[in-house]
């Protein structure tokens, strides 16, 4: 027998001259704004996506420190052990791993940006959100799962006796920033080109596996140089993810080498913060221009998912 | 009166694709079938809904409710035309809310809560009257994966009906639940309507709409076929003839007639 509890009487939200005040618009807010406006939501989303990734693992949080160190470990021996690539390079551990950290940062937030639509399926499909919500909490999902990795190298940097500098520190912003931008409007792009066509699920998947071998994490900036020469070695600078890549080397693998200045010399392009700038904008545009995209071809999302 | 509803020439169209792979989309062509159809569910509809009005919207299957129901919701946009609305809306649109099965029924009452726009704070005060409807018991933490399409209903009905709303929609919400949480419902949805809060309410039982709309809306193919009173409508979509019996085995003027049970 179900017990009816008395509940409570029902409210009105608005009296009759609130509502009154009240504008007569379009049911659904969207855009990126209104993902700022709610942040409440979007701090649900990304919490709940967090929890999700682990559960019913024993292990829990703890993998989240596991599989980078894993893959660390396997791309070291290959690297370092087997074919020797790391023997002209003082710690090179720490030019692998400082990149991975870049590129895993990307990838998640690309590949998850990707599936966002498709894997909220029942959410929009039945409810009003901001849809560009899906898009953005991946990416925050990514961030917070760079975290222990970030603590892991900062840890690593630690005992090779690198200490933080201001210009590195910066570096490191300028590097996240544009992984951060870049993976977004790829992510808005993708996602809602991913519900039209599920193609465009693998097509991020093959994309993300050529980041991995095109930035300067496996090998150092001045082999491109060396084997290529010049016009494909700016080429080569165009791509943002090298650029955030070099950042990252900057912020954390030359402070641990014996002389910085002397590495990054070498091993870094000259302009390198002024392109980090320009890379930065650029990014901000390609979000705009996303949101832009984004917003025209979601209309339509809800049917077609 | 305020203008809570304004629908203005609204029409959504919705593409039919026969083909998806690129292979079967270049048969179809060479064969000279076609590849794709476009239909209106929703055709050149123009109403508007002044507040505290309780709008019932009916129609036979394929007609277009949900899909209207969704225009006026947000969820889908208009391809033509308009439909702006005034402050918050609540309510649920076809069988259980929009879940994540992987959440717990926690977190997903709290989720939805905050799709509806209601703050942690105004959840948290609300939470034991939600808890206390959709009486989950010892589910409350169980993966919606796991629940029965009926506790479904009665989480996300438990959580739409508890917003504080300006406009409250309903599309047989409570076709899955059993007869005493119906009877919660129905008792609960009287009090929104008479706290003057604008209903819109989507319903194939005629003694539901009869009981609880002022006025109503049929959609016949997508288009508005007719706006106003309600048994008029009931009349014109000959939902009250004889074999309305025949369907519930009771008098159509039975209490609780339907509520939405008969789909």
């Amino acid at each position: 027998m179900t017990t009816i509890p008395s509940p409570a009487p029902i409210r009105r939200r608005s009296t009759p001259e609130e509502l009154e005040a009240l504008p007569l618009l379009p049911p659904s807010a969207t855009g990126l704004a209104e993902v700022v406006r709610r942040r409440y939501l979007l701090k649900m989303l990304v919490r709940n996506a967090i929890q999700s990734r682990y559960q019913g693992t024993a292990l829990g949080w703890m993998w989240s420190y596991l599989q980078p160190a894993i893959r660390f470990c396997l791309f070291y021996f290959l690297f370092q052990v087997m074919i020797g690539r790391g023997a002209g390079m003082e710690n090179f551990a720490v030019h692998l791993f400082a990149g991975m950290v870049m590129v895993h940062f990307f990838t998640e937030t690309f590949n998850g940006g990707t599936m966002a639509l498709v894997q909220n399926r029942s959410l929009i499909t039945k409810l009003a959100v901001p849809r560009e919500m899906f898009p953005v909490s991946r990416m925050l999902v990514a961030a917070w799962h760079t975290v222990p990795m970030v603590a892991i190298l900062v840890f690593v940097c630690v005992l090779l006796g690198w200490t933080p500098d201001p210009a590195g520190l910066v570096a490191i912003v300028l590097g996240f920033a544009i992984t951060a931008l870049f993976g977004l409007a790829l992510g808005l792009v993708f996602s809602v080109a991913n519900v039209y066509m599920r193609d465009f699920g693998k097509v991020a998947q093959t994309l993300t596996q050529f980041v991995n071998f095109s930035v300067p994490m496996m090998y150092p900036y001045t082999l491109v140089h060396e084997r290529f020469g010049e016009p494909i070695a700016s080429y080569y600078l165009v791509n943002p993810m090298a650029e955030a890549v070099l950042l990252i080397q900057r912020g954390f693998w030359t402070g641990t080498t014996s002389d910085p200045a002397y590495t990054a010399g070498i091993h870094l392009p000259e302009d390198l913060y002024t392109r980090g700038l320009v890379m930065t904008l650029i990014a901000l545009v390609c979000v705009v221009l996303a949101q832009r995209l984004f917003s025209r071809l979601e209309a339509r999302v809800p049917e077609r998912l | 009166m305020t203008t809570m509803i304004k629908v203005d020439n609204a029409t959504k169209s919705f593409t039919l694709s026969y083909h998806r792979s690129l292979k079967q989309l270049a048969l179809a062509k060479a064969r000279g079938r076609k590849t794709h159809d476009v239909f209106n569910a929703v055709d050149d509809v123009t109403f508007s809904v002044k507040e505290g009005e309780a709008i019932g919207l009916m129609g036979l299957n394929g007609s277009g409710k949900s899909t209207l129901l969704k225009l006026v919701s947000g969820v889908m946009r208009p391809d033509s035309g308009s439909v702006l609305t005034r402050g918050r809306i609540a309510g649920l649109i076809a069988t259980g809310a929009g879940f994540d099965p992987q959440l717990t029924g926690r977190d997903n009452l709290f989720l939805n809560a905050a799709i509806l726009g209601m703050s942690r704070a105004e959840t948290l005060r609300k939470f034991d009257e939600i808890v206390d409807f959709a009486d989950l018991d010892k589910f409350l933490d169980t993966e919606v994966a796991y629940y029965s399409s009926g506790m479904k209903a009665r989480l996300g009905f438990a959580v739409a009906i508890n917003v504080d709303a300006d406009i409250f929609i309903a599309d047989e919400a409570l076709a899955v639940g059993d007869r005493p949480f119906k009877r919660k419902c129905k008792k609960r949805m009287d009090e929104i309507v008479q706290s003057g809060v604008t209903m819109f309410y989507v319903s194939h039982a005629p003694g539901a709409v009869r009981n609880l709309c002022s006025r109503l809306l049929v959609l016949e193919k997508g288009r508005l076929a007719f706006d106003g009173d309600v048994d008029e409508g009931i009349a014109y979509l000959q939902y009250d003839d004889d074999d309305d019996d025949e369907v519930k085995g009771r008098g159509k003027y039975t209490s609780d007639d339907g509520l939405g049970a008969d789909i």
